[in-house]
């Protein structure tokens, strides 16, 4: 969005223009701006998603679409909005901000970069294609459970194959990262200097390289016990279905962190800019995310308490994940006391982080709930579990990506966004979210199951509230991209600063940045 | 931190990245359609395998132009050092899926799926084992007269101890061509390094040999139950990784033929040898775990 003109830079190469360059791009800003993009339009598909199943669970009885449709939609709106939206979005951040943060030219493997995004748009025509299939999408739910997915038709194929291209891109993309990051940093760029941003990427894109192929090997295996006769998953031959959730979990615990820790980094930046105050505790919140880092990799089975666990195994990963609660804790008190005795304002980015940090310690509560593992049987596989998780990834990730994209825009753009836009898209956007997922907690207290199309009366008032709540959630982000699109094509000229002395390098750069930013490096005091 | 000699090589667009894209979409499109009966699937496949090819084969050229350009300064060197090993940690990760499943088998599932009597109340469980519907084990390297009932397995201390023995061989014969190549002794470098290859196909032969046995003879095939499964699936992974490590090093052997690399920058052969130690380590693991224990 941001590099629309090129024109000015760059004498040593012509560039391919209209759509050659971005097919071709080896520039981070591009590379970023297509992440960006690509990451809102899965945020509007999986949106659409969603609204199919509110629309189904409007009222109790079959209304709108068949239940294998439906499962369908489940499986479907979680893949899209994980691997679609979340993760591209932060890369996007990424691109974008890593090597201006750390005072780097570019990333660190520039024509890696651009293959690490051009795989993903043919993960993502292979994975939704696979709904035009005879026998329709994957149905299984978005972590293809075996022996469901075994049963499934040649979705489930597709699925796997976009798999293992997401995983592909992932692992790349992240040891992009990881090389910017310890190699590319200015002078003086030491690494308790960096940004928060920078570091809480440089972990996740250690949790990614560590389990994105551990999810390819689960996969995998699923695509041999499918078409190769073998038998994993299969009692018959000496498999064990929960083996699959074993090593499916040991990936899509760690993977959780990886979309919610750079939305950490993220809310870390907007805070102390807002309260005019560095960021209280810098040293324990990089403590803090390496230690939730590594607990991701020791819980993994909280996912799975009610599938016949041995005792100790139940306690174990409890206790640990308990743990989980003391790092994550350490960054909530530290974020409140950035704002303690702050000078504080509230523009937009300030909303949604504070909001953020509100909201996501909701999240992390009934998370402490779920992790008790006699009560996890009672919650398990219910709507408290989907109120939950979109606590803490809608509220906590995409609402810290909505708050960084309207934090950098004027840097990315050179034009302010509109505030009052702005904070009305906030307020609508905070408000509709509440009314939509808030009713789900007690829905699931009161034992209603998730991922089914049809439910008992008693429920429906709470369903009605959640429904009439997601599609005005759904219309409300109409109003985001609106304000993007007037942002990137003008408004009110931003300063190199944009906001009031704010900290970082990235800010030392003329707003919108130039095409190529540090290409001798900044000495950092 | 910045760059030694000149600043830091920033490459043109280029459209090997897409055409990479193209190539794996087209691979795995093909192998979809193929799995699930597709007429298409083999001709997609073969073409997506070319594309990639020639993705591969182009973009390497690429680099491999700029390098002996000169347009890389020691910063630069350092990006690719750093990113090599940390894909050698993916792949590290992705065979730890594959012996976390042995291992979860081997001493949780099974005894687990022998303790009950709900299911099958007959059966014994032990490793090796096909699992209660399965053929039954008998002693190692024994042909099987009927693989529907019976299956045996391959011995560690036939043509395994062998392969160990051509591998741990093969990653001395690199190391010795890696100090040949530091004191600029070529012929000795060439030397060294062709019999790393060498050794590293003889492997391959023997292990193609051993699978060829397990098949016709020994009843051992994937759909041995579990044993079947992970024999297979770990040493069949790890013979790709081998068979990819011996190109890397063919490539790279080709490049010391035409005079490529000097003796305090040899970005590829390193990459090429640390990924070699990769494979010979996994294979360590495999024969110690697979076929010993």
């Amino acid at each position: 969005m941001a590099t629309a003109d090129a024109a000015h830079h760059d004498e040593h190469h012509a560039h391919p223009t209209g759509i050659l360059r971005w097919i071709t791009t080896t520039n981070h800003k591009d590379i970023g701006t297509l992440y960006l993009l690509f990451s809102l339009t899965m945020f509007m598909v999986g949106g659409l998603m969603a609204l199919v199943i509110r629309a189904e669970l409007f009222q109790p009885g079959l209304q709108v679409v068949d239940p294998h449709f439906f499962n369908q939609m489940t499986t479907m709106h979680a893949l899209v909005m994980i691997f679609g939206a979340v993760m591209p979005g932060f890369v996007g951040f990424a691109n974008w901000m890593l090597p201006m943060m750390i005072g780097a030219p570019d990333m660190a493997l520039p024509r890696l970069n651009n293959w690490s995004f051009w795989i993903l748009p043919f993960a993502f025509t292979m994975l939704l294609s696979s709904l035009l299939t005879a026998g329709g999408g994957p149905a299984s739910g978005w972590t293809l459970y075996a022996p469901l997915s075994i049963q499934g038709g040649m979705s489930v194929d597709m699925t796997i194959f976009a798999i293992h291209m997401m995983g592909v891109s992932s692992i790349l993309g992240a040891i992009n990262v990881i090389v910017t990051i310890f190699n590319m940093r200015a002078p003086g760029m030491t690494l308790l200097k960096m940004p928060l941003f920078v570091w809480t990427w440089l972990i996740t894109a250690f949790l990614l390289i560590a389990v994105m192929p551990v999810l390819a090997g689960v996969v995998t295996m699923l695509l041999t016990d499918r078409h190769f006769d073998t038998a994993f998953f299969n009692p018959a031959g000496g498999g064990d279905p929960v083996m699959f959730q074993h090593i499916f979990w040991f990936f899509g615990h760690p993977e959780v962190y990886i979309l919610i820790l750079p939305a950490f980094g993220i809310i870390s930046e907007i805070i102390p800019t807002f309260s005019r105050k560095p960021l209280f505790g810098y040293t324990t919140m990089v403590l803090a995310t390496a230690g939730i880092a590594f607990l991701s990799f020791i819980v993994w089975a909280h996912h799975m308490f009610t599938v016949g666990m041995p005792l100790a195994g139940e306690l174990f990963f409890m206790y640990s994940t308990m743990l989980i609660a003391v790092p994550t804790g350490v960054k909530v008190f530290n974020w409140v006391s950035t704002m303690w005795r702050g000078s504080l304002t509230f523009e937009t980015p300030m909303l949604f982080a504070i909001a953020v940090v509100f909201l996501f310690t909701i999240g992390g509560f009934s998370g402490l709930m779920l992790a008790i593992t006699p009560a996890d049987f009672q919650y398990h596989d219910t709507y408290f579990v989907v109120a939950h998780f979109h606590y803490v990834l809608f509220s906590g990730s995409i609402m810290a990506m909505m708050g960084g994209a309207y934090y950098w825009l004027p840097k990315w753009t050179g034009h302010m966004y509109d505030e009052k836009l702005g904070k009305t898209h906030f307020w609508l956007n905070t408000i509709f979210f509440n009314i939509t997922f808030f009713p789900q907690h007690f829905l699931g207290l009161a034992g209603m199951p998730r991922r089914i199309p049809d439910y008992a009366l008693q429920f429906t008032e709470f369903n009605v509230i959640s429904s009439i709540g997601a599609f005005g959630l759904g219309l409300s982000q109409l109003l985001f991209v609106y304000v993007v699109i007037k942002c990137v094509r003008g408004g009110e000229k931003a300063s190199d600063e944009v906001w009031e002395q704010p900290r970082g390098l990235e800010w030392t750069v003329p707003s919108p940045a130039p095409y190529h930013t540090f290409e001798t490096p900044p000495r950092v005091a | 931190m910045s760059g030694a000699q000149g600043s830091y090589y920033l490459p043109n667009p280029s459209a090997w990245p897409i055409i990479g894209s193209i190539g794996l979409f087209t691979l795995l499109l093909g192998f979809m359609l193929f799995l699930n009966e597709g007429t298409a699937g083999t001709w997609l496949m073969i073409f997506g395998a070319c594309v990639i090819a020639f993705m591969l084969i182009g973009w390497f050229g690429t680099v491999i132009s700029e390098s002996e350009g000169g347009l890389y300064n020691d910063q630069v060197g350092m990006s690719f050092r750093m990113s090599m090993l940390w894909f050698i940690f993916s792949e590290i990760m992705f065979f730890a899926a594959f012996f976390g499943a042995l291992f979860y088998t081997r001493t949780l599932a099974v005894p687990w799926l022998a303790d009950t009597d709900l299911l099958w109340p007959n059966y014994e469980g032990g490793w090796p084992t096909a699992g209660p519907k399965g053929p039954v084990p008998i002693d190692a390297d024994t042909a099987v007269a009927n693989p529907a009932t019976q299956f045996s397995t391959i011995g560690p201390w036939g043509i395994p101890v062998l392969n160990t023995l051509l591998l741990l061989s093969s990653s001395i014969t690199v190391t010795i061509a890696h100090h040949a190549l530091k004191q600029n002794a070529r012929g000795k470098l060439i030397l060294w390094l062709g019999l790393t290859v060498a050794l590293g196909v003889v492997f391959l032969y023997f292990q193609a040999i051993e699978y060829h046995h397990a098949y016709t003879e020994l009843g051992l095939t994937l759909g041995t139950g579990v044993y079947g499964g992970t024999f297979f699936m770990l040493t069949g992974f790890h013979g790709l990784h081998v068979t990819i490590g011996a190109i890397m090093l063919m490539v790279v052997w080709l490049r010391c033929l035409r005079g490529h690399f000097k003796p305090d920058n040899h970005f590829a052969f390193e990459a090429s040898a640390w990924y070699w130690h990769f494979v010979d380590t996994v294979w360590v693991g495999l024969f110690v775990f697979v076929y010993v224990f």
